[in-house]
């Protein structure tokens, strides 16, 4: 759930409305979450789920073929995958030119720059780069919001390192 | 002062602006972020002059706040569900007493068969028990309505219930403006209780009434109410000036004034509501919604003049008077001069389920088009319903309603509402 | 000057006793000046065992805090015969809420002070046996754990007197009530293992636990005068005779109270953080065919046939109790 909270917080600090909340369920990990963010310039009024995202991030793709996730996402839709692995060898290969996808090493980056294999604040640097919905500086400070003190420069260094990673991969032109 | 944080925190910050003497509270999903951070507060010292107390059930909960106010405190509680049942007793012995507790009910549905999500189940079960019950639509009423609750029970010396949807509202991060404690101290005065237990001045509270004063005692319970019903809207006009927007009151009103068509329902819903119905404005429909956020007492003379104009009316509810259909949409029929037919039941979003914009618009357009019954359960899987009634009929021994239920919907992935 | 030994005869109350001590030493109901907190007028039964210790339990915790006292009551007998609408017998604060939560009312109230920085004024929480090992419990023990600064008074009758004397879980093994009707092979209630709620109270190791009966009232006043010089969770639990439930005259219900103590039926003892630091001991010790005999609900122990073998298992309860807390001095002096 973190990572939408923080979604969230970044896009309030840059002057938008937000609305960040879990498929609910009770406190258990291990368990499949599924956790929603809307953005927008005025107030969000709705409540039900985000049926049709117009962008995914997937932090564990283990998931990929047990949940629908790609379920309601818009034509072109962008999609960021926390993975080393090639969207052949997710088993991807034939939505690659329906959505706009995007790899990063987030588990690994957050491993290096925090010690702790926990990719959120790392995914949202990388969403960072692709959406154009909010810039990195608006990532680090919700990261510093959630976290202090030592917890905090890695993360955000694990956000800066992901970011980076993003904006070649497409400047690259790797990834549709 | 412009936050982006979790509903339940929100609730927990203006709760504690609002210098509470006495928290007590027992842990229940989805209420328990409101309490945990009420009780750092106390324990870090952030809220200072206040008793925090962890107590051993629901019941004690409610007690120890009745002998607290009792006592002459400011003192407030949470819930929800099975919780505010095991308190129950309770909970009507408070109201019995007179005594302005505030508590937050964070809906959910109540078992069996358990249930985490929400509904209102919970909190219309005690709609009778006299206390205030207030609905709040987003976390920013939820936090204002707590303000306007000490200040609503403490004048009338009756508990108050806000009431706000658990998880959608209480787990969800939104942006929120937290007044000052300048600002809640100029609105919310020091409690002054109308009873006291005093050494010096002593008194007895609670006890027997017999048949020759009960009725009176009873009446007098009703006039309370009906006399908030008449100071309600003035206070949340107090509120508006003090704070700068409207938050409380009984009723809001969405695009009424011309509708033919009038939504009505209370909570979170409402927000989804609204987005159907301009996406229905656009296609032409003249339909409006009426949000209700004081539900007890219930504002029949504003609710009948709010839908005076309307042919038609909609009453979308997460509750359910089993047996008989509607709760809230009983609640309306009194209300609405146009006569019993016109008013739509519509059950939604029991136990959790998504209520989409798409089914509210297929269901808003079958209303306007005749096709709606009086009453419907709004994306109710009619096949799987009829078959574990087919199962029933077939078999003595049918099982466990809802596992067997459960099996026949397959696997359950974690498919999101 | 000689010296003329005087000597102290029991007459029940040890008024005798009190006319020759000094003020200080006499019982708080033998000062004109007493609070009469349960003021006169209730609607109590005649010999009513609970009014009793009532009067002597309150009015010595008003001496006790100076008259900084707050009382919540459960429902039951006491509540029922001291406010008859549209009359109150209490002349202190008082609050009755419901059967089962006295505990938890009397912690809030306690919060209250605390938080209003008048912890001078003390908490007093009480209610009959029902409402305490039964309904209750769980707010009782919840109220334990934390140590609120609550005294717990219980009046231990053994039944749901007020409703029609039903069984609760004080009730004596063998004692007729209402739903443990004389009957069948084991007439009256089972021989249960007993609920020992001074013990658990002492397994919560809270500050301070006594028992007490309406025998000896002086002994009751000093218990919960030593009650209040404690901060903290405490319960005293005490014996009272119900006439009425019990099916005695209503005269005897001191003597009655005397019985089951001297039989070693109703230990007498105070504990302080679970360890007990004093027993009172037996001064004569009776067979508790002494304390059975005067009550009705015990009559078909003694019918045709008489239950010889129940009667032992109830004396075997009276002589556990003695072992355990030391009831009776080997040495056979007296007290």
């Amino acid at each position: 759930m973190t990572a939408a909270e923080m979604l969230s917080i970044a896009a309030f600090r840059e002057g938008r409305h937000a609305q960040a909340f879990p498929s609910f369920g009770s406190e258990r990990t291990g368990a499949p979450v599924v956790a929603f963010c809307r953005m927008d310039e005025r107030e969000i009024r709705l409540r039900e789920p985000v049926l049709e995202p117009d962008a995914l991030i997937i932090q564990d793709p283990t998931l990929l073929h047990q949940v629908d996730v790609f379920a309601g996402l818009g034509a072109a839709g962008r999609v960021l995958i926390n993975t080393t692995r090639s969207l052949e060898q997710l088993g991807l290969k034939e939505l690659a030119g329906k959505f706009r996808f995007c790899s990063v090493p987030a588990t690994e980056l957050a491993l290096k720059h925090v010690g702790r294999p926990v990719p959120n604040a790392a995914l949202l640097g990388g969403f960072a780069a692709i959406a154009g919905l909010i810039s990195i500086d608006a990532v680090a400070a919700a990261i510093r919001e959630k976290f202090s003190g030592a917890v905090a420069d890695g993360n955000v260094a694990a956000a800066s390192a992901a970011h980076e990673y993003v904006m070649r991969e497409i400047a690259e032109g790797l990834h549709a | 002062m412009l936050k982006q944080i979790e509903g339940s925190h929100a609730v927990a910050e203006a709760v504690a602006l609002c210098r509470p003497e006495v928290i007590c509270a027992y842990p229940i999903s989805p209420q328990t972020h409101i309490v945990e951070g009420l009780g750092e507060m106390v324990k870090s010292g952030a809220l200072a002059k206040c008793e925090f107390i962890n107590v051993e059930s629901e019941f004690a909960a409610m007690s120890v706040a009745i002998g607290a106010s009792a006592a002459g405190a400011r003192a407030y509680t949470a819930t929800a569900s099975q919780g505010l049942l095991f308190m129950a007793e309770a909970v009507f012995n408070a109201s019995g007493l007179g005594l302005p507790i505030v508590m937050t009910v964070a809906n959910r549905a109540i078992g069996a068969p358990i249930n985490i999500w929400n509904d209102h189940t919970d909190a219309l079960s005690q709609r009778d028990c006299g206390w205030i019950q207030l609905f709040a639509e987003n976390n920013q009423e939820a936090l204002d309505l707590h303000i306007q609750a000490f200040r609503l029970g403490e004048e009338l010396s009756l508990p108050v219930m806000v009431c706000m949807d658990g998880f959608i509202l209480t787990h969800a991060y939104e942006r929120v403006d937290m007044p000052t404690q300048e600002q809640v101290d100029a609105y919310l005065p020091i409690f002054e209780p109308r009873q006291v237990l005093d050494p010096s001045e002593p008194v007895s509270i609670g006890a027997m009434v017999g048949p020759e004063a009960f009725m009176e005692v009873r009446y007098l319970a009703h006039a309370k109410q009906m006399k908030a019903l008449e100071l309600i809207p003035g206070w949340a006009d107090e509120f508006r000036a003090a704070f700068g927007r409207d938050s409380g009151g009984l009723l809001h009103r969405y695009r009424t004034e011309d509708a033919d068509t009038v939504v009505v329902a209370l909570g979170s819903v409402l927000g989804t509501v609204k987005d159907t119905v301009d996406e229905l404005r656009r296609d032409g429909q003249k339909i409006g919604v009426l949000g209700v956020t004081c539900f007890r007492p219930w504002p029949l003379a504003a609710v009948r003049e709010a839908l005076a104009g309307a042919k038609r009316v909609v009453v979308i509810e997460k509750s359910l008077a089993v047996g008989l259909g509607g709760i809230v949409s009983s609640n309306v029929y009194n209300s609405y001069a146009g006569g019993a037919d016109a008013v739509h039941a519509v059950i939604a979003g029991l136990g959790g389920r998504a209520i989409t914009r798409a089914s509210l618009a297929r269901m808003l357009r079958d209303a306007v088009a005749g096709r709606l019954e009086p009453l419907t359960f709004l994306d109710l899987d009619q096949p799987l319903v009829e078959r574990a009634l087919a199962r029933e009929r077939e078999q003595r021994r049918s099982g466990p309603l809802a596992e067997a239920i459960l099996r026949d919907l397959g696997v359950v992935a974690a498919r999101p509402g | 000057m000689s010296f003329q030994p005087v000597k102290f005869y029991q007459t029940g109350t040890f008024t005798v006793g009190n006319r020759l001590l000094a003020p200080e030493e006499r019982s708080v109901q033998a000062n004109l000046r007493r609070t009469n907190s349960l003021n006169s007028g209730h609607r109590a039964c005649q010999g009513c065992g609970e009014a009793l210790g009532a009067r002597y339990a309150i009015d010595a915790a008003m001496e006790a805090t100076q008259r900084q006292l707050i009382a919540a009551n459960a429902t039951g007998c006491l509540e029922v015969f001291s406010t008859p609408y549209p009359e109150t017998s209490w002349q202190i604060p008082w609050i009755h809420s419901l059967f089962g939560n006295a505990a938890a009312v009397a912690t809030g109230i306690a919060a209250a002070m605390r938080v209003k920085g008048r912890e001078h004024v003390r908490v007093i929480a009480q209610g009959g046996d029902g409402g305490t090992t039964d309904i209750g419990f769980g707010c009782l023990s919840g109220m334990f754990e934390r140590n609120d600064d609550v005294l717990y008074i219980c009046y231990d009758n053994g039944a749901y007197m007020n409703t029609g004397v039903q069984r609760s879980s004080a009730t004596p093994p063998a004692a007729r009530t209402a739903t443990t009707m004389a009957v069948g092979a084991e007439p009256g209630n089972v021989f249960g293992q007993g609920k020992d709620l001074p013990a658990i109270a002492m397994a919560h190791r809270i500050p301070y636990v006594a028992t007490a009966t309406v025998a000896e009232l002086r002994d009751l006043e000093a218990k919960v005068r030593r009650a209040m010089e404690f901060r903290g969770a405490r319960y005293i639990h005490i014996f009272v005779p119900c006439p009425l439930g019990w099916g005695h005259a209503s005269d005897q219900t001191i003597r009655i109270a005397r019985l089951a103590k001297e039989t070693g039926i109703f230990p007498v003892f105070e504990a302080e953080n679970g360890e007990v630091v004093s027993a009172s001991k037996i001064r004569r010790r009776l067979p508790v065919e002494e304390y059975l005999r005067p009550q009705k609900r015990f009559a078909h122990l003694f019918g045709k046939p008489p239950r010889a073998d129940l009667i032992a298992r109830m004396q075997e309860l009276a002589d556990r109790n003695i072992r355990r807390y030391g009831l009776v001095d080997t040495s056979g002096a007296q007290r």
